[in-house]
């Protein structure tokens, strides 16, 4: 039984970790046609059918372009950090349910989760805080001041950001009453409950809208790019990167892409939970229920691109202003809220 | 492989790490060698099945306060060449100062007997638990301790908006 687990898990991780990159590989491509639609441009279309080879030859040039490390850059240091950046974005997919768990016949359950941590969310939010460092070593090891500058730049936002962010979860945490994803998306079960939706998006606006802000700015996607802004840094934190440390660097950031994707699809939509799931069981509910979650994995990668190729850089105390003196109140505020409204219906003052 | 090998080399890696905070020369390898140390810290929490305290410790010393650290170390951009070297009579006031702590800790510890732990419940160290204990018993101490913080934050914020109106 426990060789079984242990194997049952050992494949998961495998296909988390392909599907994973596949997703961070055809985001690639999805954002240069996105780019192009918004842009009334055809986009990539020589490399197989609707260009949809562009990402494999991207990848080859990516390889066989020469490995160069700069002479004054401190070399070990310049080497682990595009490897730092890499592992922590996809670390985080552990301890996010990807589906429903799957009930077999035998009555054996497959939970289509790595680690059913209870303490999962902060599990989350750690490892984006120890994001930063992959971008702060890259930016100090290749000792060029455009580097450090975009480095120094993206650790200041990230530290910022993720406070906000950090206030935006707890909302998330004392409505469901757990920190374990796998029982925050169990508390969303459905589509419509009691007269409301059971979505967190719709019973959290607030919370939702920071939380998305945040996400956007933890992945240094646009408006928030700052850290590689290239009008005003040449490329930022990797200037001085070439080949596939570059390409880790810039995988890693779609890799962030899918799985904030992931968590904000989980917390505030639902995770793999749909209208009317009560109708189906076994395989069709988890692989419908997988489908689903996908579905709006994929939903908000477009989401996320849709804003990038519309809103226009923020200037930088403009970002400080905004992280530090809106969102972190509102989420102050909507904390207070919240929790005065469970204390009441939970009938704490009247006792 | 039983758990307590497992333990004796987090054990050894912990030691070593921390030992290599202050044996390598670089001050930014120092801070990045802590940040490992504080990785392999909480490993050993999660090993102790303190879950919670494990992840905190990683948030909160490893993503934010090492964070910092970096922050202000790359900025100095310290090396060995411009490294201050101490005076003698400094040096020897802290290979003294090193000696007597070393002396009250081994003073203090002399004594002290390795104690098996025995039945812990197995949602002590989960966030439940944890919480329930420091909203009951703990509730003074853990209070004092956010006003202890609310102080620290109104006296950063003071001092930040003293050097504006200089500014001004």
């Amino acid at each position: 039984m426990e060789s079984g687990l242990f194997i049952e898990k050992l494949i998961l991780v495998l296909v988390l970790f392909a599907v994973s990159l596949g997703i961070a590989m055809y985001s690639t491509y999805l954002e240069r046609k996105v780019a192009a639609w918004f842009q009334d441009r055809v986009g990539p279309d020589r490399a197989g059918p609707w260009g949809l080879l562009q990402p494999l030859a991207d990848g080859g040039k990516m390889f066989f372009k020469e490995d160069f490390i700069p002479f004054h850059s401190d070399k070990w240091l310049f080497i682990i950090a595009p490897g730092i950046a890499m592992f922590v974005s996809l670390v985080t997919g552990a301890v996010i349910p990807w589906g429903p768990e799957l009930v077999l016949e035998s009555g054996h359950t497959i939970a289509l989760q790595v680690a059913n941590v209870n303490i999962g969310i902060l599990f989350i939010m750690g490892f984006v805080s120890i994001g930063v460092y992959g971008i702060m070593i890259g930016g100090w090891a290749s000792n060029n001041k455009y580097s450090l500058f975009g480095a120094i730049r993206a650790s200041s936002q990230m530290i910022s950001y993720e406070l906000a962010m950090g206030v935006s979860v707890i909302t998330i945490v004392m409505m469901s009453g757990s920190m374990g994803i796998n029982d925050i998306v169990t508390s969303q079960h459905g589509f419509w409950d009691n007269g409301w939706f059971t979505w967190y998006a719709f019973k959290q606006p607030i919370a939702f809208l920071i939380f998305f802000i945040c996400a956007l700015a933890e992945c240094n996607r646009a408006p928030f790019d700052l850290a590689e802004c290239e009008s005003e840094l040449i490329g930022g934190y990797h200037t001085e990167y070439g080949s596939m440390k570059l390409g880790f660097f810039l995988f890693a950031e779609y890799t962030n892409m899918f799985i904030s994707s992931a968590v904000i699809a989980a917390l505030f939509f639902g995770g793999y939970n749909f209208p009317g799931m009560d109708h189906f069981s076994g395989w069709a509910l988890t692989l419908i229920g997988t489908g689903v979650f996908f579905a709006k994995i994929v939903f908000f990668i477009f989401v996320f691109m849709w804003i990038r190729w519309t809103l226009p850089r923020f200037r930088y105390d403009q970002l400080m202003h905004l992280g530090w003196k809106k969102l972190i109140p509102l989420a102050l505020i909507n904390m207070l809220i919240t929790a005065v409204i469970i204390a009441i219906s939970e009938g704490w003052f009247s006792k | 492989m039983s758990i307590e090998i497992i333990a004796y080399i987090l054990g050894g890696l912990t030691i070593g790490s921390a030992l290599m905070v202050i044996l390598s020369p670089h001050p930014v390898r120092s801070i990045l060698y802590l940040v490992v140390t504080f990785f392999l810290i909480s490993a050993n929490y999660v090993l102790m099945n303190a879950q919670f305290l494990a992840i905190v410790n990683i948030i909160v010393y490893a993503g934010a306060i090492m964070v910092l650290f970096l922050f202000v170390l790359m900025m100095l951009n310290l090396s060995k060449e411009n490294e201050p070297k101490g005076s003698i009579p400094m040096k020897a006031a802290a290979v003294i100062a090193g000696g007597s702590l070393l002396t009250v800790l081994v003073a203090a510890l002399r004594k002290g007997t390795v104690q098996e732990t025995t039945s812990i419940a197995d949602d002590q160290g989960l966030v439940k638990s944890l919480g329930h204990e420091l909203f009951t018993t703990y509730v003074i101490p853990f209070e004092v301790s956010s006003v202890l913080f609310i102080a620290a934050i109104v006296g950063a914020v003071l001092l930040a908006k003293r050097e504006k109106q200089i500014i001004e």
